[in-house]
């Protein structure tokens, strides 16, 4: 967390800002609607590139010091690109009692990641998550939005391997 | 035809509902036998999951927790005919767990199908909205006060209050809007509901809505509940097209509108103020105050904010009359609440239980103590922001009172168990450093605070100057209780001096190697 990493400007992906233009006219320009915004061009792009901000300040009538504000505010929106897969682990207290601490250092280990990272083959993101609203069968994890339950080593090992086999056939 | 309930519920996916529901599918097909799958929620015996349920003439007869491998040898068995089978549990309705259940808010929750309005009426749904529509809204105010319905979110504020303030506001516009932000570990009551009973909160909306004169209303739903927002979103397309939401509701002359919003990821954005923010489409940074969201909420208009479960009380409430709910509960809390047992349990789920069943018969008499079979150590109530009690203090009856007797909170109802492997000193760092993580950053105890009391404990497990360094956290815990905007920096210090206060000999062990990292 405190490494010093420098500001790398990454261009934005085709298109991305004709479609942030396509999103905000879709929620009627509606500045309340940021969330839903940042939300959709995320589902569509997998993160929400720099460059947008601009024409999404511009569409809204808001600055655009509160349209990074919001970005980086809130921990789901992805502000670089990520991985194919988003793996979220749940630390939480309810988690915590059935030993998801475990379950973070065997995730890491495995990926060969630290949480916040994204593997070296592109594959996926590890990212701490604080609950999952799955604490009857912790510890916990959501893969992409879909909930797991009871995620021992072994779980974990076949869900990734199940999803590195779905992606590389 | 027979019918067989797979739960669509996260919980009941996460142990892999759809795999088996395809199972039974493909099993069925093979077999030549008629069988005709609902995706029903879930029962809420989440140790269960997936808990398949088939229907016979003597009632729906319970199976888990089932795997795909295991329904060759279900369909061998007959289930079909609700025979016997190692996975059986004879009639759901009579599992002890959860026959002896008081369920009002959760009376549908994984008996019907979430999204079948027909469903839903056939089990006393929008009878409380039918009533709501044809009476004056002070009376529907003046009904929810009288049940005693509590804030059901943690606060415990009166939700009729709360409501008659709305109501007796002068506005143009003014909205409901749902909490559905359930961001505390150990509690899942909101999700399943909404994925359960979606109806039932939208009923309880409209009814805030004629209640207060609110015509517009909004679901603040965290993003970490996709299939709790994906429910919300069609049950809501329905109603709209069964005129139970929108224009003219059923001829009367009531209108409401009904939106979702996801959330990103912000654990604050729970507290109401920042919700709002949130809801705004800014970061979700708490506001001052007065004025109070009822007088100057969404927009800057008179807002209800309600608990999704709160919300989901009122029908029954309107239903059957504010007496009904007002006899179950003890002393000023009235009603059931849905308790959530979590973390290290053998029979995790949900008990919805009158108030006043205390702490020791929901965690040893439905829940069965701890999963990994070591003793109980410590059981943390009403989420990160709420308490750790010792075992000795679980004859505690849950009811608001006599928890806050204990110096603890009983809160949305989430109970989590921990077993004698827990260090309570950890666990109160990591209560300092989950603030540092969410605090919204507006007010100085809570964004400073936090990191000083990471600081501060990371000495303490370290060794370093242990006495000094304990007069500094409880000064600290004091500037964050007296001084902090809302109650997560307020509330933060709980956690954490319940720790210290019952499990002292966990801050004042031998220093380990690795606990300095």
């Amino acid at each position: 967390m405190t490494k010093y990493t420098p500001e790398v400007v990454i261009d934005a992906p085709p298109g991305a800002e004709e479609l942030a233009l396509t999103i905000c006219a879709a929620h009627d320009n509606r500045p309340d609607e940021l969330l839903e915004i940042f939300h959709d061009l995320q589902h569509e792009l997998g993160y929400v590139p720099e460059q947008v901000l601009p024409v999404i300040s511009n569409a809204l009538n808001r600055s655009r010091a509160e349209i990074y504000g919001v970005l980086t505010f809130y921990h789901e929106f992805r502000r670089t690109p990520g991985g194919r897969h988003t793996i979220k682990i749940c630390r939480a207290e309810a988690c915590q009692a059935m030993h998801t601490q475990d379950l973070c250092k065997h995730a890491e280990e495995k990926l060969r990641v630290k949480f916040g990272e994204t593997t070296a083959d592109g594959q996926f993101n590890l990212e701490a998550v604080y609950c999952l609203g799955n604490c009857a069968l912790s510890p916990a994890m959501m893969v992409d939005g879909d909930l797991y339950g009871c995620v021992d080593k072994e779980r974990f090992d076949g869900i990734v391997a199940d999803l590195d086999r779905g992606a590389r056939s | 035809m027979t019918k067989i309930y797979v739960p669509r519920d996260a919980a009941a996916l996460s142990m892999g509902a759809d795999a088996v529901a395809k199972a039974i599918a493909a099993e069925a097909k093979k077999k030549n036998a008629k069988v005709e799958i609902v995706r029903n929620g879930s029962r809420g015996m989440l140790w269960l999951e997936p808990l398949v349920e088939v229907e016979t003439e003597n009632g729906r007869v319970a199976y888990g927790p089932v795997k795909p491998a295991d329904v060759p040898s279900l369909f061998k068995a007959g289930f079909l005919k609700g025979e016997k089978h190692k996975l059986t549990h004879g009639l759901t309705e009579e599992i002890p767990y959860f026959k002896n259940q008081e369920r009002l808010t959760f009376a549908r929750c994984g008996i019907t199908d979430p999204l079948s309005i027909a469903d839903y009426r056939a089990h006393g749904g929008f009878e409380g909205l039918t009533n709501a529509l044809t009476m004056p809204p002070l009376d529907i105010v003046t009904a929810v006060t009288d049940s005693g319905l509590r804030g059901r979110g943690g606060a415990a504020f009166p939700t009729g209050i709360k409501w008659k303030t709305v109501h007796d506001a002068k506005a143009d516009q003014k909205y409901v809007c749902c909490n559905a932000d359930e961001g505390d570990s150990g509690t899942f009551a909101d999700r399943m509901l909404m994925e359960g009973d979606p109806y039932c909160l939208i009923e309880g909306m409209t009814i805030a809505g004629i209640a207060v004169g609110a015509t517009k209303g909004y679901i603040y739903v965290r993003s970490e509940y996709p299939h709790a927002v994906a429910t919300l979103r069609e049950a809501i397309r329905i109603a709209n097209e069964a005129n139970w939401l929108g224009r003219t509701i059923q001829g009367s002359p009531h209108t409401f509108e009904l939106h979702v919003r996801m959330g990103a990821g912000a654990y604050v954005c729970g507290e109401e103020t920042s919700m709002l923010e949130s809801l705004e489409g800014r970061r979700g940074l708490v506001r001052y105050k007065p004025p109070l969201p009822a007088i100057e909420g969404l927009f800057g208009k008179p807002t209800v904010i309600n608990n999704v479960l709160s919300l989901a009380s009122v029908p029954i409430i309107m239903a059957k009359g504010a007496e009904f709910y007002r006899d179950f509960g003890v002393g000023k809390s009235r009603g059931t609440l849905a308790f959530q047992l979590a973390g290290n349990i053998k029979q995790g789920g949900l008990v919805e239980k009158a108030f006043g069943v205390t702490a020791r018969e929901l965690i040893e008499g439905y829940g069965g103590g701890t999963l990994s079979g070591r003793p109980l150590r410590a059981v943390q109530f009403g989420g990160p922001l709420g308490a750790y009690l010792p075992n000795d203090k679980l004859d505690t009856p849950m009811d608001y009172e006599a928890f806050m007797k204990v110096d603890a909170m009983v809160g949305h109802g989430g109970i989590v168990v921990f077993d004698d492997t827990v260090d309570m000193a950890h666990m109160a760092r990591f209560a300092m450093e989950f603030c540092t993580i969410e605090s919204c950053g507006k007010c100085t105890p809570c964004r400073i605070g936090s990191v000083r009391g990471v600081e501060t404990m990371d000495r303490i497990i370290a060794g370093i100057e242990r006495e000094k360094n304990l007069v500094v956290l409880k000064d600290l815990c004091e500037t964050m209780t007296d001084g902090s905007l809302c109650a997560m920096g307020g509330l933060t210090p709980l956690p954490v001096m319940s720790a210290l206060r019952h499990f002292p000999e966990d801050f004042n062990r031998p220093v380990h190697a690795e606990a300095a990292e």
